[in-house]
């Protein structure tokens, strides 16, 4: 019913978010993996060292793109939940649910990087200070997220407990993104803004960029991935689900590639008529 | 209203109350938020605490003095406006340098000495090819003088 008036709510029918994830995953798994080999390669070969910390330094390459997605995803994952519990379309709760498992280990890897940049410049792997703190909290709500939502036995209930954390959770985004500038820290302000120029040298900069980029990809990637298995499972049931695994085993697995052109070009056809 | 509509006032309702409330809490705690206080903020207290607390800054340029038996070692906290000298005894972290951020953790006597038991070093947000560096201190502007607090 929705599908035909609203466009970008095609792909919320399950059948077409299955045949998106298809054409797109493939692509994204790719520009992940160039992505990253480009930015590890300007990371620790093109930049230079830097003036205070040495060598050190280059661990921002993967801190700070893992830490971003930590926050960006749980925006995104609190959207979602938003419009699960406002307009019910499920597959909003399915985004959610699979997105939490990305952020938990984006924030988890950011966490460890932190630590182990925090010993030699810092002289410490921790303190309780706003930005540590607020960040370890970010961690701890992706894992509350997934755990309440495996407590409830019923998936629609436990999808909308879940759903109301991950909105209650959504404050303490801006806490750890403006802690540095709120209150004194051990952590260092925010090199990169939207607002001003990077204070750091340019092919460290690229080298972060491209880095962003890979870890963008990659989540993408991933909880897209996530997501279409989730769907399949939910839609077990349905014929266009029966198709989807019957045109798997005719075309076999020699040919994989096949069957997905066919796939999406199926679902097309579908579509239209 | 229709059901859908009656959500979304709740859900936004949810988040506004939400965020007033973290915003109020905030701001009750603001004080035990900081992670350390700065030498004019320390100047400026009337009684010593007698918690440990820490200080943070940056190392007055010149100030460090090392003992030549032990590894004591004394130096000044600035923040360009005041200044409070700490000792400590014990390793310092690889980047603590002269014209760099600090933090110390430890208590103050009433002469307004710092004892620190805990020295971090904090680093700013400039990173600068060690090349670029070379550069700037030749032309004569040596680092972290611009740095404020």
């Amino acid at each position: 019913m929705l599908p035909r008036r609203i466009p970008w709510l095609t792909f919320a029918a399950p059948r077409n978010f299955h045949a998106l994830v298809q054409a797109l995953a493939p692509w994204l798994v790719r520009g992940a993996v160039v992505l990253a080999i480009a930015g590890l390669y300007t990371g620790f070969f093109v930049a230079p060292p830097d003036y205070q910390q040495g060598n050190s330094y280059r661990i921002l390459f993967i801190h700070v793109p893992t830490a971003w997605m930590g926050m960006f995803l749980y925006l995104l994952m609190a959207m979602y939940a938003v419009i699960h519990l406002v307009w019910r379309i499920k597959m909003a709760d399915v985004m959610a649910r699979c997105l939490a498992p990305t952020g938990a280990l984006m924030t988890f890897v950011a966490l460890w990087t932190g630590a182990l940049w925090g010993a030699p410049t810092w002289g410490t792997f921790w303190v309780w200070d706003a930005r540590l703190t607020s960040t370890l909290v970010l961690l701890f709500l992706y894992l509350g997220y997934m755990a309440l939502r495996s407590a409830v036995d019923d998936r629609e209930k436990g999808g909308r407990a879940a759903s109301l954390l991950a909105l209650v959770g959504v404050v303490n985004v801006p806490i750890i993104y403006f802690s540095v500038e709120w209150w004194h820290t051990l952590h260092q302000g925010m090199s990169v803004t939207l607002t001003s120029a990077p204070s750091m040298a340019p092919s460290m900069f690229t080298a972060l960029l491209l880095m962003t980029g890979a870890c963008w990809l990659y989540c993408a990637a991933v909880t897209l991935r996530r997501a279409q298995v989730d769907v399949l499972e939910r839609e077990a049931d349905t014929q266009w689900v029966r198709d989807v695994v019957q045109r798997r085993e005719v075309n076999g697995v020699s040919r994989p590639g096949a069957a997905v052109a066919d796939e999406s070009a199926a679902v097309r056809e579908e579509g239209r008529s | 209203m229709t059901k859908r509509q009656k959500r979304l006032t709740l859900v936004v309702g949810v988040l506004a109350g939400l965020v007033i409330a973290t915003a109020l809490i905030l701001n009750a705690f603001r004080d035990s938020m900081v992670f350390f206080v700065t030498p004019s903020e320390v100047m400026a207290m009337t009684e010593l605490p007698e918690r440990k607390f820490r200080i943070g800054g940056l190392v007055e340029s010149g100030s460090v003095v090392r003992a030549d038996d032990s590894a004591k070692v004394s130096f000044r906290v600035t923040d360009t406006a005041r200044s409070v000298v700490v000792t400590y005894d014990g390793i310092l972290p690889d980047l603590f340098r002269e014209g760099q951020g600090v933090v110390a953790e430890g208590w103050i006597d009433t002469e307004g000495t710092f004892h620190a038991d805990k020295v971090l070093a904090r680093h700013d947000e400039e990173y600068m090819p060690a090349e670029a560096q070379a550069a700037i201190e030749r032309a004569g502007h040596p680092p972290g003088a611009g740095q404020e607090y």
